[in-house]
């Protein structure tokens, strides 16, 4: 397995954000998270990429221990993961913004940077050239000089997507990466994550609220309500799962019928 | 993994830990210059902690709502009190109660008239900007302040020589006669009545005023969501306005007590120290905290006399490093509100 | 040719010229008298500072309020250093300038260490928190020098006898003078003024290198930190070292800076380094435009500058209204600063060549 959540459990206050939470996702997987709003979804991912040390569990990567690190160190052992709300750096080019994620593997010092010899002007060569190809890959090329919160918003959502593939990571986390979006451009989503699993070959971890979203292109899915696990299985499973229809309608199917 | 930038741990926990500290640290005093001096020591320091307490509250209550550190505001306070000087002279004819009334509510009057104008003028057109424009608006505001009225009156011309206040000091009259009872080696002046005095009453006037009146719950609507409270249909500008008259006021009131207390006013620049100890009280104490503010002035009143007892370099320094230990233990200030970032 | 080849050559013609005014190039040409020389020397000063708090207020996004903290560690150590420790009033030139250029970097180095020592804990404050505990760093350290008189007696009584002579002469609050002055170097009718050369080639130097850290690695994890240091932390950007970084830079310059301004006033005071100072380079940065070096070097240089025409025209005792004055005026009329976050063609991201940056 490549991530290992084990009985993971975060409180804020008296408010259980997650109680005994546990997933796994293994290598190459597509694993879909949903559950009605307030569920615990974006705390999950808030858990996994470190903001958030668990007050209870386990979260294990590759077979190491990381609860309880910090956000940079996740990153820079192959998690990554896109925000619900878009938080790219205003103050940065395009390319500059997919260039950051792979700041801890500048491959240079102070003193190179300071001073401009040789190393850095390879190393930053090599980072120019990875950050384009990514761009180009994401139909980002012809925009990457420009200030990253001028462009349009279906391709701020695709950088941010680009941004986290940047630090090339094992594991990426999408919050909502359809939201806001319209039925033609989910279909491209959909064909873009595809191709990123082919090319990348890396486990996605999916947050989504459309349905046929998740359901189409995940090969399992976990389903959160008031921070606890309700249910977990293929998409087949999961649709026709009642504690998930009752979760999402907020009332037992029983009654649903007799109308 | 360390310590800094957890969530705090419950607020009882911490305030007991900083007490037994402070219990520690007043044994020894005790123990190095015998009880009668630490607990005149103590009265000093309560007096000088309720000027600073009032200043701290005009920081606090601007910050909060507007979320600006008014560098000026130091020398709103001193602005309070050249005022209250002129007007308390000017009316020590009519009697002692006179002057003194007199001179609070003209220089309240005034000072607030001048905070109101200062906002509108500097700080509102910058309201959307990013905020280091306002903030160094406010350190212009507050230099143009300080030069202004040391400016010496020979040198400006009419009606200019009226306004100013020149950059020598300024003797206070005595507005109220001094009165001095001993409580065997303690003693206690009708100052330190009248200070901790004033100093009480208009806390509690500010308290009821926020808590109980429309106004004041506009303010506190204003200072929690500030869209909202325009949504819901409160007139922000005027409330910030009120926000700002009310802060300076305060800062007038301290400074006539200042005025009082210490009968004379340096110069035009000698808002800039207690404006300094105001602002790391009102920080002490959580900024944006009213409560935090009271109880920082009075923290920083206390300790910074009882250091200066020991050595008055040790005074200033005191109050750093007593700042410095709370932020590192509590990030947000003794009352304040740890801020997680939603993400 | 480059844009920033001609700025360097811009920036030799600039010397010369400064030299020729000021008389120096055997030329009696006497326009430029030695109390404006004065001036440039502390303007350059003054940039110098100012592009160390733009690293971590403009690009880091923080905000620290006491560079004169900073400054005073580097001009007291200079100053102790030169006086009593080197005694480069004894050398013979060019070891004096060796010997004090090694001065300064070593109190530049304290300042940065100091730096560190501070910013580590403090840096994971938040915004105005941090503020204020830079402002509290600053006072700490003039209250140190206010007391230096107490330390040296307390050196004195455990055997340091020594140590405690040099700390003594440091004069807390009587102040701090006499130390040796830099010997000026003489070839034939011309006359290259020392400070001043080492001053010039400090402030390009500081440019240089911070536009090329700038345009780096460590720029974009600054901007990203200041964007949204969430995200950035997400990314893989350790925030809190970047911030650290940027303190430490800030803290070195401000260092150097500080041990020019010993040479250049020739006397210490621990007033001298009061929040007013640390003020004037906050006003410098944000007048200037946050994240834009242009912006420092340009609203550093006129606001030292400026004042001074103020007294050449007459207005003396107006230039202490004016300058605040003119202060709220361009913050009301250019927010984000004269510069914004704009800047002049060679210090532009060299990959956008010829495009302009936005």
């Amino acid at each position: 397995m490549l991530l290992d959540l084990t009985g993971v459990q975060l409180s804020f206050g008296g408010l259980y954000a997650l109680r005994d939470f546990s997933l796994s996702v293994g290598e190459g997987e597509m694993v879909g998270l949903i559950g009605p709003n307030g569920a615990g979804k974006t705390t999950t991912f808030n858990v996994i990429s470190g903001l958030y040390p668990p007050s209870k569990g386990v979260v294990r990567f590759r077979d190491q221990d990381l609860t309880g690190c910090p956000a940079h160190e996740m990153a820079a052992r192959g998690i990554a993961r896109t925000f619900q709300n878009i938080r790219l750096f205003d103050r940065l080019t395009v390319l500059e913004n997919v260039q950051v994620a792979s700041h801890w593997r500048r491959g240079y010092r102070l003193w190179d940077a300071a001073f401009r010899n040789s190393r850095f002007a390879e190393a930053e060569q090599g980072s120019d050239e990875e950050a384009e190809a990514l761009l180009a890959t994401f139909g980002l090329y012809e925009r990457k000089h420009e200030r990253a919160t001028s462009l349009p918003y279906g391709e701020q959502r695709r950088l941010e997507i680009a941004r986290a593939l940047a630090s090339k990571p094992s594991l990426l986390l999408l919050d909502e990466p359809a939201a806001g979006m319209n039925p033609a451009e989910i279909t491209a989503l959909i064909a873009l994550i595809a191709r990123i699993r082919e090319e990348f070959g890396i486990s996605i971890l999916l947050i989504e609220h459309h349905m046929h979203l998740v359901m189409g292109i995940c090969q399992r899915i976990a389903v959160l309500d008031f921070g606890v696990k309700i249910a977990e299985g293929t998409p087949d499973e999961i649709r026709t799962n009642t504690r998930v229809i009752e979760a999402y309608l907020g009332e037992p199917v029983e009654n649903e019928r007799r109308q | 993994m360390s310590w800094f930038g957890q969530a705090p741990r419950p607020v009882l926990v911490r305030l007991l830990a900083f007490t037994l500290a402070g219990v520690l640290l007043a044994v020894w005093y005790v123990y190095q210059y015998g009880g009668a001096a630490a607990l005149q020591q103590l009265i000093n320091g309560l007096q000088r902690g309720s000027i600073y307490a009032l200043i701290a509250l005009g920081f606090t209550m601007v910050y909060g709502i507007v979320k600006l550190i008014n560098f000026a505001h130091g020398d709103i306070f001193m602005f309070g009190a050249y005022i209250a000087g002129f007007a308390g002279s000017a009316l020590l004819g009519n009697g002692h109660f006179v002057a003194f009334a007199g001179a609070l509510l003209i220089s309240m009057a005034a000072t607030a008239l001048l905070g109101v104008t200062i906002e509108r003028v500097a700080y509102r057109p910058l309201r959307d900007r990013p905020r280091f424009s306002a903030l160094t608006t406010a350190m212009g505001v507050s230099l143009f302040l300080e030069n202004f009225f040391a400016l010496p009156p020979a040198s400006v011309p009419f009606p200019l020589n009226y306004i100013v206040f020149g950059p020598n000091y300024l003797s206070f009259p005595q507005l109220i006669p001094v009165k001095y009872y001993s409580f065997g080696p303690i003693y206690i002046t009708s100052m330190h009545i009248l200070d901790l005095g004033l100093a009480i009453v208009l806390m509690v006037v500010l308290h009821a005023f926020i808590k109980h009146t429309v106004t004041g719950k506009a303010m506190r609507a204003v200072a929690f969501n500030t869209d909202a409270a325009k949504l819901m249909g409160i007139n922000v500008d005027r409330t910030i306005a009120i926000t700002f008259a009310v802060g300076s006021a305060l800062g007038a009131a301290s400074g006539l007590m200042y005025g009082m207390t210490y009968g004379i006013l340096a110069s035009p620049y000698f808002g800039i120290f207690p404006g300094l100890q105001a602002f790391i009280a009102a920080v002490l104490g959580g900024i944006g905290s009213i409560p935090g503010a009271v109880l920082g002035g009075f923290l920083m009143g206390v300790s910074e006399t009882f250091a200066t007892s020991i050595n008055s370099n040790l005074g200033y320094m005191t109050s750093f490093v007593i700042l410095i230990v709370v932020l590192l233990f509590r990030p947000a200030g003794l009352l304040g509100k740890f801020q997680r970032e939603k993400v | 040719m480059g844009a920033g080849s001609i700025a360097i050559v811009g920036a030799a013609f600039l010397y010369a010229a400064i030299l020729f005014l000021h008389g120096d190039l055997g030329f009696p040409v006497g326009l430029l008298s030695d109390y404006y020389f004065q001036v440039l020397m502390l303007a350059a000063i003054n940039i110098i500072v100012t592009i160390g708090l733009n690293l971590i207020n403009g690009f880091a996004g923080q905000f620290s309020i006491g560079q004169a903290g900073f400054m005073a560690i580097g001009a007291y150590v200079t100053a102790m250093l030169a006086t009593f420790v080197v005694p480069i009033a004894d050398f013979a030139v060019p070891f004096q300038i060796l010997a004090f250029i090694g001065i300064v970097l070593v109190s530049g180095c304290a300042a940065g260490f100091v730096g560190y020592l501070v910013g580590l804990p403090s840096l994971r404050l938040k915004g105005d928190y941090l503020a204020i505990v830079t402002l509290a760093f600053a006072e700490v350290v003039r209250s140190i020098v206010r007391i230096s008189d107490e330390i040296s007696a307390g050196l004195a009584h455990i055997g340091l006898t020594k140590l405690a002579a040099q700390i003594g002469g440091i004069g807390g609050p009587r102040g701090f003078g006499g130390f040796p002055q830099l010997a000026d170097i003489v070839i034939g009718p011309v006359r290259i003024p020392t400070l001043f050369t080492l001053i010039f080639i400090s402030v390009v130097l500081t440019v240089v290198l911070a536009r090329n850290l700038v345009y780096s690695s460590y720029g974009r994890a600054w901007l990203s930190v200041r964007s949204n240091e969430l995200a950035a932390e997400v990314m893989g950007v350790n925030s809190t070292r970047a911030k650290v970084l940027a303190f430490v830079l800030s803290g070195f310059l401000a260092g150097i800076a500080g041990g020019y301004f010993a040479f250049v006033i020739r006397f210490l005071h621990p007033d001298s380094f009061s929040f007013l100072k640390s003020i004037e380079y906050l006003i410098f940065l944000y007048a200037g435009g946050a994240a834009s070096l242009s912006g420092s070097i340009v609203a550093a240089g006129t606001l030292t500058i400026l004042p001074e025409f103020l007294r050449v025209i007459g207005f003396d005792q107006w230039r202490l209204i004016a300058y605040p004055l003119l202060l709220i005026v361009i913050m009301l009329w250019r927010p984000s600063g004269l510069m914004g976050d704009r800047e002049f063609r060679f210090l532009q991201n060299p990959k956008l060549r010829g495009r302009h940056a936005s």
